[in-house]
């Protein structure tokens, strides 16, 4: 089947879609959009978040025909000018929060999402937005701190 | 001497050792572009799918695959007739089919693949394959698999009873007697190293009979070795590129889908690419060997270890992998980092039908530390004394020797590590503000708001060696050009070290920027067109690959300022490099680094070798068999909900003697990313194996740790400087592991006032009182 959907902007239309395909492997292997992750795919780990219709979801629990008609951002799309990272991309790098990285984008999405909706969070807050994001390598400490130096760049910066 | 001709002011090159250098894949990885092992893609490809064996042992009656085959879409049904060189492999002993033919062994046992134009349809076939089992009763108590009367799984094995390995290891006097004897009976279950990138890899035929593999891995050439073995090809024929690695952890020691992604590309003449599910991931590698442990300390009444006495077996499961190797470790730290005269302790891994068992980090030190600081506590207890003063008053320290008969040499702050942690502040007892049921044993299931909950804290110290042990030579190379483009000297580094996500190949970039003063360094993908590594593992790749980048950009800068020279009176002693500039301590600035370079080009490659090592005796065990010993403690802070059995991990504080931090927030970065796995083996992390199935294959069942599982820590890096090594760096990766787990459990103990033999911790553990696992108390 064919699927229409608009993805960091731009209209797509994706041919020779399996009906059981989920929006993850149509991404990933039918868009070259691959920053998605596929850490579970049974929506335990995160690594697939993405936005759809501004709302975050697992991209590997939603069908790519679910997807028709709708607008999804993924961690590639979070760059406002392509050669530029995003403050929550920067932060991510300079606190350290990176190691294998295969957690990253869906952090990242994750992180990205809770800032916009509260700009200030607490720590605990924080644990609790991420809590659905698996990070086998750093103990999250660094994620911790990069999620606050995103939050403070991004509250004087107005970026976001 | 002429005078120098230009006075230029020079700036330390920027991310050099001991920095915060940014790592080359950061951005990569931030925007989502970098390239892991599961993202790779061909024109053309197709899809691989493994059929595993559903039962733990089964002689295997028939395989029919014709209506597989018949399905449209399905390229290829492969057995293990079509394996074209070695049918079996294994990375110390080749003794695991590459796919079975006459039995499985365990659970999740490759036997047939399959390549389809689509997942699904590739799912689809497998399903259609026709394999006729005759089931037979698992062997699954490691104990009773070396039963006499056993039956043997694997009748070529050089050991009876189906052992893989003893190691056997008497210092002192085996019938020393103490004031105070304390004995304990300890139990593991089987972590998985859960890593987030599943295996995942794309084989290219090069239409000539060779084939191009990327693939993540931790050690491209002992894949290589294994590989061409199976595929029935010579090396050259056969070419391994690194593909982006999502976490590693001792998983990717022994080959998953290599031979198999390869034999489906060579067959079908068309790209293949094979990317493992979660569940079959549980399936499809190795994981921390099951433990089973009974120890006995001596001491006297003051307090000082007189002997020790421990028997440990691990289940190996069906096939050896790196067991002999773990066994060896779990088996020489057995006693800790203590000094003990007299020693008798016994270690056995043995084959069973359970999933087979192999590395993850801390391999063998984790179980034996789980053994040996419950023991401490114990007989801190008999004694009674403060468990902290019992470990301080017995800490190892350089000098001291091992029970076999090593002398330890380099540093060994175990004291130090301990009062580190000892005077770290603690954290509050009471958190003021509000009630946040995050920080309660159950979280927001809310099941208590502070009633019933007991605090608890806890020490852990533990070691482990750097790098192989026991006479193997796991050297590595790095080959490193430099050269200049566009007025700018640049450096090219190129190594087989596998990145893994700890950070080796920004640790080379350091390396090599301070050692040649220019900050434009590339690191080449690792293949095997450049010479073996070793393995990312044994917390070796900084010093030995570190080392052997050293030593290459040694060689080269004595060869550029040798020739810099020319013209100027001295010797090249007298110069260096720094910031792009060729310096003379007495001249000042004699040129610019790229002027001095000119045309040429200079290339050097340097084998690094750590030093010899030494066979443990069979019969004492006795042998320097180690290079070097990594130390870590930590401190744990924890509060149990006492009715319910729920835990909540509040604090960790850790030192470690790091030698030196080439780059101290990845240091930290592996010291936290560590004691988290060490938090999820106490606490969270097991794969429940009845009669040989695995239970809990899933992340739903299977549970890491979260961000709200982890707390905050403190950190105490010491930077003692080993003197065999670069730089003084010692390996950082494992101690982490191997302290945090044992902490954990003290804490709980202190706060519980039960036992707790078993790990990982679940909550009917706290109404056993008996001295055995299960046991309830009177
Ligand atoms: S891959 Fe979607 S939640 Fe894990
Ligand atoms: S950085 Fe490896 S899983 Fe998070």
């Amino acid at each position: 089947m064919r699927i229409n959907l608009r993805v960091n902007g731009e209209q797509s239309a994706v041919d020779d879609v399996w009906e059981g395909e989920s929006l993850l492997h149509v991404l990933r292997e039918r868009m070259a959009l691959p920053g998605s992750k596929n850490a579970c795919e049974q929506g335990e780990c995160g690594s697939c978040s993405v936005y759809l219709d501004g709302a975050l979801v697992c991209a590997c629990l939603v069908l790519a025909a679910q997807a028709e008609g709708r607008e999804v951002v993924t961690v590639e799309g979070l760059a406002t000018d392509h050669d530029d990272l995003h403050p929550v991309q920067q932060a991510f790098l300079e606190a350290g929060a990176v190691q294998c990285g295969f957690c990253t984008p869906g952090l990242i999405v994750a992180t990205h999402e809770l800032l916009s909706r509260r700009p200030d969070p607490s720590e605990s807050e924080v644990r609790e937005a991420l809590a659905g994001n698996l990070c086998r390598c750093t103990g999250y400490e660094k994620i911790l701190d990069a999620v606050a130096l995103a939050g403070r760049r991004m509250a004087a910066g107005g970026a976001g | 001497m002429s005078a120098p001709t230009k006075t230029i002011e020079v700036t330390r090159v920027r991310g050099g050792v001991g920095e915060n250098a940014a790592r080359p894949d950061g951005i990569p990885k931030v925007t989502g572009e970098f390239a892991y092992s599961s993202d790779l893609w061909a024109e053309g490809m197709l899809w691989g799918a493994t059929v595993r064996s559903p039962h733990p042992r089964a002689r295997i009656v028939s395989i029919d695959i014709a209506k597989a085959l018949a399905l449209p879409g399905v390229w290829a049904v492969l057995t293990h007739d079509d394996v074209p060189g070695n049918k079996t492999y294994g990375l110390e002993i080749p003794d695991q089919p590459v796919l079975a033919w006459d039995q499985t062994r365990y659970q999740g046992e490759p036997v047939v693949l399959i390549a389809a134009d689509h997942p699904e349809t590739a799912t689809r076939a497998a399903d259609l394959v026709d394999i006729f089992y005759e089931e037979l009763d698992p062997i699954t108590d490691p104990e009773v698999a070396m039963d006499p009367g056993t039956d043997v799984l694997h009748p070529e094995a050089k050991n009876p009873h189906n052992l893989i390995r003893h190691v056997r290891i008497r210092s002192g006097d085996p019938d020393a007697s103490a004031d105070v004897v304390v004995s304990g009976e300890y139990t593991i279950g089987m972590q998985d190293q859960a890593f987030l990138g599943p295996e995942s890899g794309l084989a290219v035929p090069d239409g000539e009979g060779g084939v191009d593999l990327y693939v993540a891995t931790q050690w491209l050439h002992v894949d290589l070795d294994q590989l061409a073995g199976a595929l029935g090809l010579t090396e050259d024929r056969v070419r391994i590129t690194l593909a982006g690695v999502g976490g590693a952890f001792g998983a990717r020691e022994d080959l998953s889908m290599q031979i198999h992604c390869c034999m489906l590309a060579l067959h079908t003449n068309r790209p293949v690419k094979m990317m493992y599910s979660r569940e079959e991931s549980f399936f499809g590698h190795v994981h921390r060997h099951p433990a089973r442990m009974y120890y006995e300390h001596g001491a006297t009444r003051d307090g000082d270890l007189v002997y020790v006495k421990a028997r440990i077996i691990l289940d190996g499961g069906a096939y050896a992998s790196s067991s002999t190797a773990v066994i060896s470790n779990a088996t020489c730290f057995a006693v800790g980092p203590y000094e003990v005269p007299n020693a008798t302790l016994d270690g056995y891994v043995v084959y069973t039908d359970n999933p087979p068992c192999g590395a993850m980090r801390g391999f063998g030190s984790v179980q034996a530390c789980f053994g040996h600081e419950s023991q401490m506590d114990k007989l801190a207890d008999a004694l009674g004394m403060d468990p902290l003063e019992l470990r301080i008053r017995n800490a190892m320290t350089t000098g001291s020797k091992l029970p076999t008969g090593q002398i330890v040499q380099g540093p060994a702050p175990v004291k130090e590590l301990l009062e580190s942690v000892r005077d770290m502040p603690h954290p509050d007892p009471t958190p003021s503000g509000p009630l946040d049921l995050t920080l309660l044993p159950g979280g927001v299931s809310n099941t208590t708001h502070g009633e019933g909950v007991r605090r608890g804290v806890g020490y852990g110290v533990g070691f482990k060696n750097i790098a192989y042990s026991e006479g193997f030579d796991d050297y590595s190379t790095a080959r490193v050009k430099l050269w200049s483009a566009g007025g700018e000297p640049i450096v090219e580094v190129h190594t087989a070290a596998a990145e893994v996500g700890q950070g080796v190949t920004t640790i080379q970039m350091q390396i090599a920027r301070t050692e040649l003063g220019v900050e434009q360094v590339v690191v080449l993908p690792a293949d095997t067109q450049v010479r073996s590594a070793g393995s990312t593992s044994a917390s070796r790749q900084t010093w030995m690959t570190g080392g052997a980048v050293r030593k290459a950009c040694e060689a080269i800068r004595v060869r550029v300022l040798t020739d810099a020279l020319v013209g100027l009176d001295g010797d090249p002693g007298d110069l260096s490099l720094e910031g792009g500039k060729v310096i003379s301590s007495s001249l000042g600035v004699v040129a610019d680094l790229a002027d001095a370079i000119g045309d040429a080009a200079y290339e050097e490659t340097y084998e690094y070798h750590h030093k010899k090592t030494f066979p443990l005796d069979p019969e004492t065990g006795q042998g320097d068999a180690h290079v070097a010993f990594a130390f870590s403690a930590h401190r744990a802070t924890c509060d149990v909900d006492t009715e319910l059995g729920l835990v909540k991990v509040v604090e960790l504080a850790t030192a470690q003697d790091v030698g030196k931090a080439i780059n101290p927030q990845a240091v930290e970065g592996q010291i936290e990313g560590g004691t988290a796995q060490g938090l999820g083996l106490a606490v969270m992390e097991e794969i429940q194996v009845k009669d040989g199935k695995v239970m809990n294959p899933s992340f739903t069942d299977y549970l890491i740790p979260t961000i709200l599982d982890m707390p905050p820590m403190q950190i105490d890096v010491m930077e003692l400087g080993d003197p065999d090594s670069e730089y003084g760096v010692k390996g950082v990766g494992e101690p982490p592991t191997i302290s945090s787990t044992p902490a954990i459990l003290a804490a709980l103990r202190n706060a519980s006032e039960k036992p707790l033999t078993h790990i990982p911790v679940r909550p009917d553990h706290f109404l056993w009182s008996g001295e055995r696992p299960g046991e309830l108390g009177p």
